[in-house]
């Protein structure tokens, strides 16, 4: 076992994806027979098919040409051009992967959402991953699912085919983890809603079309008395008041909404009145997936430009890298990405053949959160004094990654 | 409207991996190692499906010679909008000696059973940048050539290429069937869109052998020796003109 593991570590140095050291593994069992040939095809994966392969090369390019070459300007700028990234995503086909095909999306499974989220991971930050995530799988799903088809072609259709930016509101100021206590209220008026009240935390909020919004739309108890309304932004009394400056996740403009007396036609309403929060809880086990699946494969890549760093940096004559306690640590890291990886692909599994998930994805994101805290902590010290500079990938992964511990979802 | 265009593509180690010679010195290592489809070849792909969709071309078809992985390779080219695919499989030893003659035999018995009209390639691979299968094939079926084009168009009924060459660029008109190979520039390769994919999976992959078309692929060649270049010395910095030619005059240069 022990030649095995030092096998694949020493394979690893050298291998970007996980799905070939996947392969790596299975070789040694194999050892007498096969042909000098590399044997990607011939493994079983748990969930993905030659499809998903397909998507995440094809993916990885768009990443490559369009999106990884300009990260570094708008994380500076505070703000990435999210109706052209979005537009070159939607033509992919990749912002509708598990959409109705009537409204452009691709019907497939969420399997294949996670495989699009693993290959976002590949984003040099964590703004631009989080605000596709909203556009695909936070702000779209319970439209999807209960939108009216006059609602889902205003809204839904030009959001997969990335000509409209969705934003998400449901956190106040007041009201973020609880989410059955925010104040922002719908009165009904003939045949209109009249909105009054904010949102905070608004991902993509500035450059937003629409707004899938949670209010409250009657009095009843607070579990049964909000509903999900398609908001176009750009209607009179809807004030975009200001975009927050963060710690992370800086190229994603994040924007504090007021709304004063905002008028929309009833008809806006996702399904029915009333049933808001469920539509919106329903989602959660895809959400917290997805937020695993990005994070997965953003901190192998850490954990990679530590061991490429550490191995040429020299520290009392020898490579970082080779000094025990390092080389150690970064092994156990990996062994926890992998053992995470299981779990986001087992929950998968289980998810797309119709079984409820909610324990498993929630595990799945909590230990997602705190290994990414420990993983980018470990790693930035391995940097020393580099890692302590704006100019290097570990230290914005660990100031982006805190978000996904304590403050979503 | 003529029948067909056949596209060749090769499955090569992809650029941004870092090559390792294997410790034997026979060749580089490859097992494990990410493969993806060479960026000429890509652009032949795209070049092809352009003319197929300008409707001067009625089916695109791919083709591969490799072992079983090539598959891989012709599925990116339907993804990418050809119609169906060939892949000749050729693997171990043979796999290993396989080269632009072996290949261009194959081309060329290919064009001839499926009647092609065009041959698309890409002007060279990457890992052994040859540039020789497309004028090899050019040859065998005696077929005009035109190479490194970064332009292509309908002239008639004859192709006009705009090719790049060491002096600038050079226009040429020749008659169908033809022989391109694509240059850097003739465009930039569309991405594989998911629906595209997802299509891909049901289009049509045969497999045929070298022998089935009459093809023996065996080399003439063989590898003696395969080394890394030699690391790159640190160099020195003079201040002055004077002193750069007393440095050369003292290495013997001048």
């Amino acid at each position: 076992a022990l030649r095995v593991l030092r096998f694949s570590l020493a394979v690893n140095r050298n291998l970007l994806k996980t799905n070939v050291v996947c392969n790596k593994r299975y070789l040694s069992e194999k050892v007498s027979s096969s042909p000098k040939e590399s044997v990607s095809k011939q493994i079983d994966h748990v969930i993905y098919t030659e499809e998903h392969f397909a998507l995440k090369a094809s993916l990885r390019k768009i990443i490559d040409q369009e999106i990884n070459p300009y990260v570094d300007k708008w994380e500076e700028e505070g703000q990435f051009p999210a109706h052209k990234i979005f537009k070159i995503l939607g033509s992919a086909g990749f912002l509708g992967v598990n959409k109705p095909v009537e409204y452009g999306g691709l019907g497939l499974d969420f399997s294949y959402s996670v495989a699009v989220a693993e290959e976002l991971g590949n984003i040099n930050c964590g703004g631009i991953p989080m605000a596709i995530g909203v556009q695909s799988d936070m702000a779209t799903p319970a439209l999807a699912r209960f939108g009216s088809a006059e609602l889902k072609r205003e809204f839904l259709l030009p959001s997969i085919m990335g000509d409209k930016v969705a934003c998400l509101g449901v956190s106040e100021t007041g009201a973020g983890s609880d989410v059955a206590s925010i104040n922002t209220k719908a009165v009904r008026k003939g045949d209109e809603f009249i909105i009054n009240g904010g949102k905070m935390w608004t991902t993509t909020g500035t450059q937003a079309d629409w707004m899938c919004l949670l209010a409250n739309t009657s009095n009843d108890p607070p579990h049964k008395n909000k509903s999900l309304i398609c908001l176009p932004l750009n209607l009179p009394g809807v004030h975009i008041a200001r975009k927050i400056d963060k710690m992370g996740m800086r190229s994603s403009d994040t924007a504090e909404v007021f709304f004063d007396d905002v008028r929309v036609p009833c008809k806006n309403v996702i399904g029915e009145v009333g049933m808001g929060f469920m539509y919106q809880m329903l989602q959660f086990q895809e959400e917290r997936l997805w937020g695993v699946a990005n994070i997965l494969t953003m901190m192998e890549k850490v954990v990679q430009e530590t061991i490429n760093y550490t191995r040429q940096r020299k520290i009392f004559n020898q490579a970082v890298l080779y000094h025990q306690a390092v080389h150690f640590r970064l092994a156990e890291l990996q062994t926890e990405i992998e053992l995470l990886r299981s779990l986001l692909h087992r929950a998968t599994a289980l998810y797309i053949s119709g079984n409820d998930v909610t324990k498993l994805a929630s595990m799945a994101k909590l230990k997602a959160g705190r290994l990414a805290r420990e993983l980018s902590d470990s790693c930035l010290q391995y940097w020393g004094g580099m890692g302590f500079t704006n100019d290097v990938l570990v230290s914005r992964f660990y100031r982006s990654v805190r978000l996904l511990h304590s403050n979503l979802n | 409207m003529s029948a067909r265009v056949l596209v060749g593509v090769k499955r090569v180690i992809d650029y941004a991996v870092k090559i390792r010679v294997k410790p034997d010195h026979t060749g580089v290592v490859t097992d494990g190692v990410k493969h993806s489809m060479n960026p000429f070849c890509e652009i032949a792909v795209e070049e092809a499906v352009k003319l197929k969709e300008k409707k001067l071309f009625k089916e695109v078809v791919a083709v591969s010679c490799g072992p079983q992985q090539a598959q891989e390779t012709i599925r990116t080219a339907l993804a990418m909008g050809a119609d169906r695919g060939i892949h000749v499989e050729v693997s171990g030893k043979d796999y290993e000696a396989l080269g632009p003659l072996q290949v261009s035999k194959i081309l060329a018995a290919l064009a001839k059973k499926e009647e092609a009209n065009l041959i698309i390639l890409g002007k060279q691979a990457i890992d052994d940048d040859c540039n020789q299968t497309g004028q090899m094939t050019a040859a065998l079926l005696d077929w005009p050539q035109g190479t490194f084009a970064s332009e292509v168009t309908m002239d008639g009924e004859k192709l006009k290429v705009v090719r790049e060459i060491d002096g600038g660029l050079e226009t040429i008109k020749i008659k169908m069937p033809a022989v391109l190979t694509a240059d850097l520039r003739l465009n930039t390769p569309r991405y594989a869109t998911l629906p595209n994919i997802m299509k891909a999976k049901k289009k049509k992959i045969t497999t045929v052998k070298p022998g089935d078309l009459g093809v023996d692929v065996s080399s003439r060649l063989e590898v003696l020796n395969v080394e890394e270049p030699p690391q790159r010395q640190a160099g020195v910095k003079v201040e002055t003109v004077d002193d750069l030619v007393g440095k050369l005059r003292e290495a013997g240069k001048i």
